[in-house]
């Protein structure tokens, strides 16, 4: 099937939806393409609408996405938006060609879908809105089974209404372990404890920057309550040292720690009859459509790769919008006001409307600058591990493998590292391993640079393909 | 940096590395440049093939199975380092005439002591039983293996360290230091770094060669010739071997423009499958190509009919360098006296690397090296590229007579 549109938006989250809903209400055809079967993204997942009706439980901002929601589902039905759901993009390229659309996507059913039929999509402007996934620092045992990514925990509740175990420990750091928390408890629940590495007065040279974002106090206050109604420990300056198996995730071994992440000894305990452990270390954004594109890129407060934008979302790639995590990570509410300048920029370039609500965004963006100073990566997580610790789940390269690669065969960047280790090689392709085995070429205490980063998000084929589905290119 | 030293060797990919390697192990003292970091030009985006099943009679072939005899013995005791794997290969037939070809090539081969053997219907499913039934028969060449190409290098590299050799990253060359006298001998290198004095200066730059030989003034014809290569995701073993098309062969030796390729399918001991390779003439585009990816899918679908309901997680593309007579240059140059080249393997210089590295170096070293050099001798091209003598040309008449 071939769409072509004036814009195509990738993602359906709290920023393509705003994206599309604001290009489409400017006038402009839109097409979406999203790999979830129904629009929301990870942040509004809900169950299967043709199962029951979302009510919002346990969701916030839930009123923006049902005005968000309605204004999509008009404009689909005005003819406005084509709507191309369960699809992934593989590539996206640039024709260069005079007369034809400027940008082309191809597509391919997502994993999770229930068997879209791929599309091509031509548009003249493309807003990218890919969203992004929880960072993963590793630790002894986190290869075990029983542990998954913060994020993927709130996402099976959200998605299928059950817990996906009965007793939870929750560690990394950030305000985002306290929705997931607060959300495992809510379904009915243990957890056993939040282990947070930082502590609330990192937060003190940044008040200013918070107590512009009055909504995100409103929201600490609804969590600290709901950890208060469940008893939830909610330990700060706290690590998870180790999952102990030995077959699956049955407990964890904690410890404190100073303000560099060091473990401080004698203040080590157990956990037991843990059956699910939950790790969020922020997030990392998925830049391998905005790379493959060629968008200048930038190193964020938090350590991640982001695009560069001007103040209409435009990247350095003319046509080429880009908002929400991939400007740099800053949650929902940011990321609706970037999709709404988007979307309405994408609609008329040329026209210069001026950005809706400039002082909003600004606002935002200082508190999650705020945020990732708060909440950094402890600078000394490399010495959590042991030389046997797997870094890379998918190939099962060791900590150990990594740093021989790195001080014997001089390899630095990810790229190197890959190649010469094969961490980053597997079926995530660096996803999940690539920020950690950047830090670990890097050197300790340090963290991937921008270009490091860049040669690990350069992933040509951006999901995988069938070879079938390839065969059938017929150009 | 203004240390001098017997060797410099510009580029750090496999056939710098192992000329490198080499010319420690001779006792030279040996400075190593890169622009970047060791194996990150064409090293590090092709497939790591030691083939012999491929090559042109003559000085080709010749020096291919001399190198395959340094990576057996020199560097047996390194194998495992860069995971050195005996898979062999095999070449199927899918048509009455391709048949025809590969059995006349196959007896051309085995006169000159090529180990190749006859697979019928029956033998070749018995080596690789998912093989499309179509297939008719083949060839299997049990002398070609692989290694990890980025391995090589990095290894090789640092075992030349180990040997007393320098390895300096991030030093790109930017011009030749050149005595007044003795016809403006090469003398070193200029870099941001500093100068880099040397008795002799070997060009290791692979598909940048022709570019640094300019800065020198003199014209060494390597060209770019794009590849694309698809990784697929991890499979339980399914293919065996190096598996090619007999068509395979023709495309090595061309110099058409247009897009190509032929089948090259097999299996790594991680479980995902290599799927290779075109072969475009299109400068340094870096372009994904779509037409590209089709082509290789087609192809590698019609070997193995399984791998259409396969995923590709991957591709990469590198660029093979090439000169128009498909024969690397290798050995010193008499237009520039310092300067040594070896470069323009195109897609055989893994294989090549070994036996090239140790030849260099023995000629660097003053010494008659094993094999004669002269085919390879950077000033056999002509006016735009044509080839001065034509020994060369008359084996390829040979082969595919």
């Amino acid at each position: 099937m071939s769409v072509t549109a004036d814009v195509a938006v990738v993602g359906v989250g709290p920023a393509g939806l705003a994206a599309a809903v604001a290009a489409a209400e400017a006038g402009a055809r839109v097409a979406v393409v999203d790999a979830g079967n129904q629009p929301g993204g990870q942040f509004w997942r809900h169950a299967p609408e043709s199962v029951r009706e979302a009510d919002g439980h346990g969701h916030h901002g839930w009123s923006t996405y049902l005005d968000l929601r309605a204004r999509f589902d008009a404009a689909r039905g005005a003819g406005r938006i084509t709507y191309l759901p369960g699809l992934q993009v593989w590539m996206a390229e640039r024709t260069g060609l005079p007369g034809s659309a400027e940008f082309v996507l191809r597509t391919t059913a997502a994993v999770a879908s229930s068997g879209a039929a791929p599309a091509t999509v031509a548009a003249d402007r493309l807003v990218l809105c890919p969203g992004g996934y929880d960072r993963q620092l590793p630790v002894p045992g986190w290869e075990l089974p029983g542990v998954m990514a913060a994020g993927g925990i709130q996402a099976f509740i959200k998605a299928n209404g059950v817990l996906p175990g009965k007793r939870f420990v929750i560690a990394g750091t950030g305000p985002f372990l306290l929705p997931v928390a607060a959300g495992i408890a809510e379904a009915g629940g243990k957890v056993l404890a939040v282990l947070e590495s930082s502590s609330p007065s990192a937060w003190l040279p940044h008040l200013g920057a918070a107590t512009g974002v009055p909504e995100k106090a409103l929201e600490g206050a609804e969590y600290a309550a709901v950890f208060a109604k469940h008893r939830i420990p909610y330990r700060t300056r706290s690590i998870v040292t180790e999952v102990l198996g030995p077959d699956k995730a049955e407990g964890v071994r904690t410890a404190k720690v100073d303000a560099d992440g060091r473990v401080r000894p004698g203040t080590e305990r157990e956990y037991a009859d843990v059956d699910v452990v939950g790790f969020g270390w922020g997030f990392t954004p998925q830049m391998e459509l905005p790379v493959a594109l060629g968008v200048e890129t930038r190193l964020d407060a938090d350590g991640s790769l982001v695009g560069v934008v001007d103040e209409r979302q435009q990247s350095s790639v003319p046509g080429l919008y880009l908002a929400g995590e991939v400007t740099g990570v800053g949650g929902a509410t940011l990321a609706v006001l970037e999709g709404l300048a988007a979307g309405a920029a994408a609609a008329r370039p040329d026209s210069h409307v001026p950005v809706k609500q400039p002082a909003a965004i600004a606002r935002h963006r200082r508190f999650a600058r705020a945020m990732h100073h708060a909440h950094p990566v402890p600078a000394a997580w490399q010495d959590w591990l042991t030389p046997d610790t797997t870094v890379c789940r998918c190939e099962e390269v060791t900590a150990g493998e990594i740093t021989e690669a790195r001080d014997s065969l001089g390899a630095r960047d990810i790229r190197s590292l890959k190649s010469f280790t094969r961490a980053g090689m597997g079926w995530c392709q660096g996803r999940v391993c690539g920020f950690a085995a950047g830090c670990l070429g890097a050197g300790p205490g340090e963290m991937p640079d921008a270009g490091s980063l860049a040669s690990s998000a350069k992933r040509p084929l951006a999901a995988p393909v069938g070879i079938g589905e390839l065969a059938a290119l017929d150009n | 940096m203004s240390q001098s030293s017997d060797v410099l060797v510009i580029g750090a990919g496999v056939i710098g590395a192992a000329t490198a390697y080499f010319a420690a192990q001779q006792g030279q003292s040996v400075t190593v440049l890169d622009k970047g970091l060791p194996a990150s030009g064409t090293s590090s985006a092709c497939e790591g093939n030691i083939l012999v099943s491929d090559k042109e009679l003559g000085p080709e072939l010749e020096l291919t199975r001399y190198s395959l005899g340094v990576w057996h013995n020199d560097l047996e005791e390194h194998k495992k380092l860069w995971e050195f794997e005996s898979k062999g290969g095999i070449i199927v037939a899918s048509r009455e005439s391709s048949l025809a070809s590969l059995n006349r090539v196959m007896a051309v081969q085995n006169s000159y002591g090529v180990d190749v053997e006859e697979l019928d219907q029956a033998a070749l499913r018995e080596a690789e039983p998912h093989i499309s039934p179509e297939a008719l028969g083949g060839a299997s060449y049990r002398e070609d293996c692989q290694v990890q190409p980025m391995l090589v290098a990095a290894h090789l590299v640092r075992l030349a360290t180990e040997a007393g050799a320098r390895f300096i990253a991030d030093t790109p060359v930017t011009g030749f230091l050149r005595s007044a006298r003795d016809g403006g001998r090469v003398t070193g290198v200029r870099t941001p770094r500093g100068d880099f004095p040397a008795g002799a200066v070997v060009n290791c730059t692979g598909t940048w060669a022709g570019e640094l030989a300019a800065m020198a003034g003199v014209e060494v014809p390597v060209l770019p010739r794009r590849g694309f290569v698809m990784v697929t995701e991890p499979l339980p073993p399914m293919v065996h071997h190096k598996v090619y098309a007999a068509e395979y062969i023709d495309n090595v030796g061309s110099s058409d423009a247009g897009l190509q390729a032929s089948p090259v399918v097999e299996g790594t001991p991680a479980g995902s499958i290599l799927i290779g390779s075109t072969r475009e003439r299109v400068g340094f585009d870096r372009k994904v190509s779509t037409a590209a990816l089709g082509l290789l899918a087609r192809n590698a679908t019609s070997l193995f009919p399984f791998l259409k309901d396969v995923k590709a997680i991957r591709h990469y593309h590198g660029f093979r360098p090439y000169c128009p007579d498909h024969l690397p240059v290798i050995g010193h140059d008499d237009r520039a006296p310092g300067l040594w080249h070896a470069a323009g393997h195109e897609g055989a210089g893994i294989g090549l690397s070994a036996g090239t590295g140790k030849l260099l170096a023995q000629a660097l070293a003053g010494l008659t090296p094993d094999m004669d050099l002269s085919p390879f001798a950077p000033a056999r091209f002509g006016e735009f590229g044509s080839v001065r003598h034509h020994r060369n040309s008359e084996h390829r008449e040979e082969a595919t007579a």
